[in-house]
């Protein structure tokens, strides 16, 4: 995905990445619905954003010196997942609660959807620009 | 791939429980079966779910690491007149619960369904994904 972490997209094209680590995650919760001592893990976002960029939303390189302030759209730091409780732990140590696995897949689903088409918008704008509108 | 986890673990749960379903189908199909001794008699079948951490991926699917038989209690009932009846009468029948065999069904069943709606949905996303700009 590191062609996508072109400026053009902004802030999407991680979104997209980070998005779709969350979707992995909550596919392993649904997975391992059975088995058993499994606990279910999410991604925090806010820890995510920390990661990214710690003081500022981004930071921009003015010179060639500069060292970007976009972190990679590589991987999700290990921090950024957590366990998340059960509402209804189940008797071997299983805490995934499918509904709720089932909900914040469609959340993060969702969420893809948005920044996929917000990035789209912006090729579409540069290609109009390109075009003349043609 | 990492792009491509969700299909391997959505995959991986879909052939657990496909595994589970098999042993449902087998233990209902011999719940009514009988032998001339306990230790030939129909044991109900049931398989152990494990985390599966596939090489170079971010999260964890799910894997059947073995078949175990049950250790419940095998019934006895006294038939001479049945053809597999031993010196005292008895025949041996299996230690297959029917309703919980129902209830392992409909478990597996729904996570077989959920697996499916990943795996749909996941590639709704792949899918425009590719269309980006189009």
């Amino acid at each position: 995905m590191s062609q996508l972490n072109d400026p053009i997209f902004g802030v999407h094209a991680q979104a997209l990445t980070v998005n779709r680590q969350r979707l992995e995650t909550l596919s392993a919760n649904i997975a391992n619905a059975d088995t058993p001592g499994f606990k279910a893990q999410d991604v925090d976002f806010r820890r995510v954003l920390d990661s990214y960029a710690p003081n500022d939303v981004q930071m921009q390189a003015t010179s060639a010196g500069h060292i970007g302030g976009n972190a990679s759209a590589g991987g999700l730091p290990d921090s950024a997942l957590f366990e998340r409780e059960s509402l209804q732990p189940s008797a071997d140590g299983n805490t995934v609660d499918v509904d709720r696995e089932q909900a914040a897949f469609a959340d993060a689903a969702l969420r893809y959807r948005a920044s996929l088409s917000f990035a789209d918008g912006r090729l579409r704008s540069l290609l109009t620009a390109i075009t003349g509108g043609r | 791939m990492a792009d491509f986890d969700i299909f391997s673990i959505a995959g991986s749960a879909m052939s657990a429980q496909s595994v589970r379903l098999n042993t449902v189908a087998s233990n209902l199909a011999n719940a009514d079966t009988v032998t001339g001794s306990a230790d030939t008699a129909y044991r109900a079948r049931m398989p152990r779910f494990e985390t599966l951490m596939a090489e170079g991926a971010s999260q964890p699917g799910v894997q059947v690491t073995d078949v175990v038989e049950s250790g419940a209690e095998i019934g006895k009932r006294h038939q001479p007149g049945h053809p597999d009846a031993d010196e005292n009468g008895y025949v041996y029948t299996s230690n297959v619960k029917v309703v919980e065999e129902m209830v392992n069904m409909i478990s597996a069943a729904r996570t077989y369904e959920n697996s499916v709606e990943v795996l749909n949905t996941s590639k709704d996303l792949m899918l425009k994904t590719l269309e980006l700009g189009r």
